[in-house]
């Protein structure tokens, strides 16, 4: 089966390439991008490790088409992190709050951090649960990971101010 | 389950050919050409899953994400109707969903994470006919219905007659789901609604869950009364043995006691890995009764 050309912002900038239409998105960021921060968990939409911003909302790339990110935006969890590389305030609030044991479900619940603090700067324990109910930390460290995202959002909130 | 292509690209799905359809017009055509083989893409929430384990290997793949008319959500004089292709988030987050149709809305929040909703849409999940899943369950409930358009033309089922069992439904292969339709009360109507779900996790499909949905008169006698339960069947079951008993009546909590045997006829549950029948039977009674108490009391507001 012929592969169909695709372009994608993806991070900010714009990416061309050819692929098989069965890919999904998330085989296609990691493989054909060579952006292997998104990580590959259950493959089927269960765990939330595959969790991009699609046109800034979150999704999770196992459970699309790679051709189906034609003409949109991606974020993947690189380009949360500042101009210069430096890790981002979200990361930088995860290294100090241990946030992240393994590591595995880490881009996942980034990437959800960021879509709720993007519409909510100030959000309650209750909305951080719900915000990453769909992401599954196989550590359990879930305490650590809201209390990340609460250091994350104070410290924006301060920068902001 | 991981293999890679030629090129060294990770694969899971089997090969397909992909058509991004511009028209319904194509759709219904290329359905048709497939005879069986071709399958719709909307939200890929359930599809792309089944893609993943080749539990699904259809020869073409119709992507409808691009037919811009496939979306939206249009309050009528008499009916509310959602396009197929309209994501679950934007459907929850309608303002028109939450006035009219707050069963719709409370149901959706059940609905997997944010993830899945900005995907999923209200077509796909109606299409798909989980018995466990939400929005066919308070859809039913709300005597909504579903438009079909094939090559030949377009035809309405009510969802009464559309879910046959565990992922089958009334619509052919050669059929696309265009649209559900809500009918509407008057505005002024004492309607209250009520959804309740025990599942393992937030966002799981439910082990069991009920939809209520209850109009009363003037005098606070019950004018309609609707309730269904999810999960405990092949399909969605509405109850209607209890229905009938508190229609008419000033609905109380010994109204519904009397009633709730009702549920343990009409219902067919099985055990699973989640929950065993009798379990199943015994908590659709208590959600029963909750969702009723609740829609009960909203539209006694
Ligand atoms: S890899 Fe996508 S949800 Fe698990
Ligand atoms: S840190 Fe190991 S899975 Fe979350």
């Amino acid at each position: 089966m012929s592969k169909r050309e695709i372009t994608l912002s993806i991070n900010g900038k714009t990416h061309t390439g050819a692929i098989e239409p069965r890919v999904s998105l998330l085989d296609f960021l990691r493989d054909e991008v060579g952006l292997t921060g998104t990580h590959v968990g259950c493959e089927h939409g269960v765990c939330g490790a595959c969790s991009i911003l699609l046109d800034d909302v979150p999704i999770r790339s196992c459970l699309m088409l790679a051709v189906q990110a034609d003409g949109h935006a991606v974020t993947t969890v690189e380009g949360l992190s500042n101009q210069d590389g430096s890790p981002g305030a979200l990361q930088d609030a995860f290294q100090d709050a241990h946030g992240m044991q393994c590591g595995y479900c880490t881009p996942g619940m980034l990437i959800s951090a960021q879509a709720l603090l993007a519409d909510n700067p100030d959000p309650s324990v209750d909305e951080i649960k719900d915000a990453i109910g769909g992401n599954l930390c196989r550590c359990t460290g879930y305490v650590q990971i809201i209390e990340s995202i609460q250091l994350a959002a104070s410290r924006l909130r301060e920068a902001g101010q | 389950m991981a293999r890679e292509d030629a090129t060294g690209v990770s694969v899971k799905a089997a090969k397909f050919d992909y058509i991004l359809a511009e028209s319904v017009e194509e759709v219904v055509a290329t359905l048709d050409r497939g005879d069986g083989e071709a399958i719709v893409i909307a939200g890929g929430q359930s599809l792309m899953p089944m893609l993943a384990m080749r539990l699904a290997t259809p020869a073409m793949v119709i992507d409808i994400n691009n037919i811009a008319h496939l979306s939206g959500i249009d309050v009528r004089a008499d009916e509310a109707v959602i396009m197929a292709c309209t994501r679950q988030a934007t459907a929850l987050a309608s303002p028109q969903v939450q006035a009219r149709l707050p069963l719709l809305a409370k149901a959706i929040s059940y609905v997997g994470h944010q993830q899945t909703r900005n995907r999923g849409t209200v077509g796909g999940s109606l299409s798909h006919a989980d018995p466990a899943s939400e929005i066919p369950l308070a859809a039913l409930t709300m005597d909504a219905r579903v438009s079909l358009a094939s090559a030949s033309g377009t035809r309405q089922v009510a969802l009464a007659d559309f879910f046959l069992g565990p992922m089958m439904s009334a619509r052919a292969d050669n059929e696309i789901l265009l649209s559900v339709h809500f009918p509407l009360g008057s505005n002024d109507t004492r309607m209250g609604t009520a959804f309740h779900e025990v599942s393992e996790r937030k966002g799981d499909f439910a082990v069991v869950a009920a939809a209520a949905q209850i109009q009363l008169d003037a005098n606070g006698l019950c004018s309609k009364a609707a309730l269904a339960i999810g999960g405990v069947d092949g399909v969605p079951r509405r109850i209607t043995g209890l229905e009938a008993r508190l229609l008419g009546s000033r609905i109380d909590q010994d109204k519904i006691r009397a009633a709730l045997p009702e549920i343990a006829n009409a219902i067919t549950p099985g055990d699973d890995q989640h929950a065993s029948a009798a379990y199943r039977r015994r908590v659709a009674g208590v959600l029963a009764e909750r969702a009723l108490l609740e829609a009960v009391a909203e539209a006694e507001q």
